[in-house]
């Protein structure tokens, strides 16, 4: 029976195993108007090559994945990416300045100290519920980082 | 070079060498005076080569209070300035919230310094707009905004640049490109020096503008 049980575990791993990805230091920025767009923030590590190609929030219309580009003139423009690649192992981190989530059309403002519910789907099929904490609007990491 | 001919004389050939040698030596002099003086500037012609020396505080706009101002209204400080606008998700809140650490930084020196954020989308960054948004960075914080007329006159004397992106993702359906640049200018309304969030702390900043004052 045991061992049957071990076997099945050891059989199904790869299945669990293959969809695992870990999210860490993920955070919003507390929205200053309901009606101006929202940013989310945070790191995504797969464990196998993925990609991240669409994430959902109930109290936005839309969310999309921004990166922004700086050209030698310090233009800085920002460009949608469609699906976001995750190299196997390979941190891949959203940060203020850089990549983004943004929320558009949102219900409510992003209020500090409540927590934003997102549903992340990949293009592997795993689909991830998680929530982050919403810092102020003036916050530019995770947490209070020691330093 | 040609072959040298077998029956030039030695003298020949020294006199031909310090010709060459004289041409070499004076082109090089009027590039090493001209590379310098592009690069120093002349104080003595009216003409200055320095891009930079163009970068002026010159502006007729409105504040988030309503009030009509211009660049003499802050000349009694330095002037710590950033385009930008109000539906910019990442880098304003970023420039912006960074900004308002470096006010905080200078604590007693910061009223020498006015924060400045002028709105380079002035159809949507209204005057109330204007005062919800800048009211959350910091309570010093200055926001400008104006006709497109004025608000582009203003980004012309800061040599600065910006950009309508249609985009159906973005609000509106348009984003601003535009440059991500702080400008730190003297209390004449000269241009002291242009900084980058990310450039460095925040606390560097703030300690370099406390040396200036």
């Amino acid at each position: 029976m045991k061992i049957t049980a071990l076997a099945t575990v050891l059989t199904l791993w790869p299945f669990f195993a293959s969809a695992d990805v870990t999210i860490s230091d993920g955070w919003a920025r507390a929205s200053i108007l309901a009606s101006r767009p929202a940013a989310a923030y945070l790191t995504l590590t797969s464990n196998q090559s993925d990609q991240l190609v669409a994430i959902t929030t109930p109290i936005a219309g839309n969310v999309t994945i921004h990166a922004v580009e700086t050209d030698n003139d310090g233009i800085s423009r920002m460009v949608e990416v469609d699906g976001l690649d995750l190299p196997s192992r390979e941190p891949v981190t959203l940060a203020p300045g850089s990549m983004h989530l943004m929320l558009m059309g949102l219900s409510e403002k992003l209020e500090e100290g409540t927590d934003l519910p997102l549903i992340l789907t990949f293009a592997s099929g795993a689909r991830m519920e998680i929530s982050v904490p919403v810092l102020g609007p003036g916050a530019m990491r995770p947490q209070e980082q020691q330093p | 070079m040609s072959i040298e001919p077998s029956e030039t004389s030695p003298k020949a050939r020294l006199l031909r060498t310090i010709l060459w040698g004289t041409v070499i030596l004076v082109i090089a002099g009027v590039a090493i005076s001209w590379a310098l003086d592009m690069y120093l500037g002349n104080g003595s012609k009216t003409v200055r080569y320095s891009g930079e020396a163009d970068i002026r505080s010159e502006f007729s706009l409105t504040d988030h209070t309503g009030q009509e101002v211009t660049q003499a209204d802050y000349t009694y400080r330095w002037q710590l300035v950033f385009f930008g606008f109000t539906n910019c998700p990442d880098i304003c809140p970023t420039t912006l919230a960074y900004m308002a650490s470096v006010v905080d930084l200078l604590g007693e020196d910061a009223d020498q310094v006015a924060p400045i954020f002028i709105t380079v989308d002035p159809e949507r960054d209204t005057v109330p707009v204007m005062a919800e948004y800048v009211s959350v960075f910091h309570p010093s914080l200055i926001g400008l905004t104006g006709t497109e007329a004025q608000v582009a006159e203003a980004s012309r004397n800061f040599r600065t640049w910006y950009e309508r992106t249609e985009d159906d993702s973005a609000p509106d359906g348009y984003f601003m490109a535009h440059a991500g640049h702080i400008y730190l200018m003297q209390p004449s309304g000269e241009f002291e020096a242009v900084y980058q969030e990310g450039g460095q702390p925040p606390e560097a900043l703030a300690q370099e503008i406390r040396k200036k004052l």
